[in-house]
């Protein structure tokens, strides 16, 4: 990992170098004033984000194209295993066929989506910002501006977009399974009783439910994702904190290898896990949405 | 942390590889699982057949094999029997042809020596008339007839 001084300028300090890594490049050039402007988008976001969901599309279509119920070659034997772990964790949660072909998919896509994703955590922190810093200076641009985050599940728009999306598909499988009267007699009876002076309370308990199911969701993946990332940037600020053959610089680097070893390979566990656990909960979400309660 | 209308974009991109994934990969892996689930179903169905069928043969060829073994048993009893059956009928042959032969050789036997005493007999008489034809040419001579009745008892004994 590349230590974090800027190209012309001085060192920056351990809070300006984190504080740089930690800014997306939106299309405004400039670091988000206000907390919420959806007059913004974050490119680096959404870059990595679709040419990674096209790398997973890419791959299990073409898994998809060469399947033959022949003897299966080792990549079409993994993809395969894949496709059989999600559509028995789709069984088991998801009691209508019909529902399972559109949610099955769903979660094989979001399982190997997120893990190509998460997986963006593993390269060295500064390798893809100090290309993307050369390339916008040779631009003749400030490098100061060069703000760039390759792990796009350390994004909260990012997986707020995709847990918002799974409650779309709640509120659609709860409208369609129970009809539109159906799920909202369920809204104001469940979980306290069917009773007219209870009818309020239901219904409120039933809203939070569905935005803590969802925010949740979101939060849960974007802040291990955040965590993981903003970790391996103060194991990278100790071998930024090169000055020379002295003992102290040794001594750092010395820790900069073995604790970016060591949580980069707890990582590869974090990364697999926080996948599987997205899209067990988008398949619990959308299984309650079938069931009444 | 902000929030903006990448959010938004997400979803979209999110929903349109779904849709991609549920369209045009989840069926034909699906299709092709199912289908090599049907056949190692059929194959380890035919193996099973196979099994039974292999364990069918060993069972009648075992059959087979045993009632050949009856057979040639009873075969070769019967044939032990036929045999010695044989040899006693040739041996009681056997001892008929002796005891005819045996019969035969007596009887012929007893003819000679019948016949062997019918000659000395006719012998002794013809010596009895030799030595009577003797004394009485010679006339009464006391030595000639001691000699002559000496000699013919000699003769007779």
């Amino acid at each position: 990992m590349a230590s974090g001084t800027e190209l012309t300028h001085a060192a920056p300090t351990a809070g300006e170098y984190i504080a740089h890594h930690l800014t997306f490049l939106n299309n405004s050039g400039e670091m988000q004033a206000n907390l919420i402007d959806f007059g913004l988008y974050n490119v680096d976001t959404l870059f990595y984000s679709i040419v990674l969901g096209l790398l997973t599309v890419f791959l299990l279509h073409r898994a998809a194209a060469k399947a033959t119920s022949g003897v299966p070659g080792r990549f079409q034997a993994a993809v395969e295993i894949l496709v059989e772990m999600v559509a028995d964790q789709a069984k088991g949660m998801i009691h209508s066929e019909e529902s399972r072909r559109f949610v099955a998919p769903l979660a094989l896509t979001v399982f190997i989506w997120i893990f190509f994703m998460n997986a963006m955590d593993l390269l060295p922190v500064d390798l893809l910002p100090r290309i993307w810093e050369g390339v916008y200076a040779a631009a003749g641009h400030d490098p100061h501006h060069a703000y760039m985050r390759v792990v796009p599940t350390a994004d909260i728009n990012a997986t707020m977009g995709m847990s918002i999306a799974v409650l779309l598909l709640c509120l659609y499988y709860n409208v369609k399974i129970k009809g539109a009267g159906g799920w909202f007699h369920e809204l104001i009876s469940a979980p306290f009783g069917n009773h007219i002076l209870l009818a309020p309370f239901n219904f409120a308990m039933n809203v939070i439910e569905f935005l803590a199911k969802t925010v949740s969701h979101g939060m849960r993946l974007f802040g291990n994702m955040f965590a993981g990332e903003l970790i391996f940037m103060l194991i990278a600020l100790m071998g930024g904190a090169w000055t020379g053959m002295n003992a102290p610089s040794i001594l750092l680097a010395a820790g900069h290898f073995v604790a970016g070893l060591s949580w980069a390979i707890f990582h590869i566990l974090v990364i697999t896990l926080q996948a599987f656990i997205f899209m067990m909960l988008t398949l619990v979400y959308i299984g309650q949405a079938h069931d009444g309660h | 942390m902000n929030l903006n209308a990448t959010l938004i974009i997400q979803l979209v991109v999110f929903l349109s590889f779904v849709w991609f994934t549920k369209n045009f990969v989840w069926p034909p892996i699906v299709k092709a699982l199912d289908e090599r689930a049907k056949k190692v179903a059929d194959g380890l169905a035919a193996a099973d057949k196979a099994k039974a069928d292999l364990a069918n043969a060993e069972k009648r060829s075992m059959e087979e094999l045993r009632s050949a073994r009856e057979s040639a048993a009873e075969l070769r009893a019967g044939a032990e029997k036929q045999a010695g059956k044989l040899v006693e009928d040739a041996r009681a042959e056997a001892n008929r042809i002796i005891a005819a032969a045996r019969e035969a050789a007596t009887t012929e036997a007893g003819a000679a020596a019948q016949k062997a005493k019918d000659a000395l007999r006719d012998q002794v008489a013809a010596l009895a008339v030799a030595g009577a034809e003797r004394i009485l040419r010679r006339e009464i001579n006391a030595q000639t007839h001691a000699d002559l009745l000496s000699n013919l008892k000699q003769e007779l004994s």
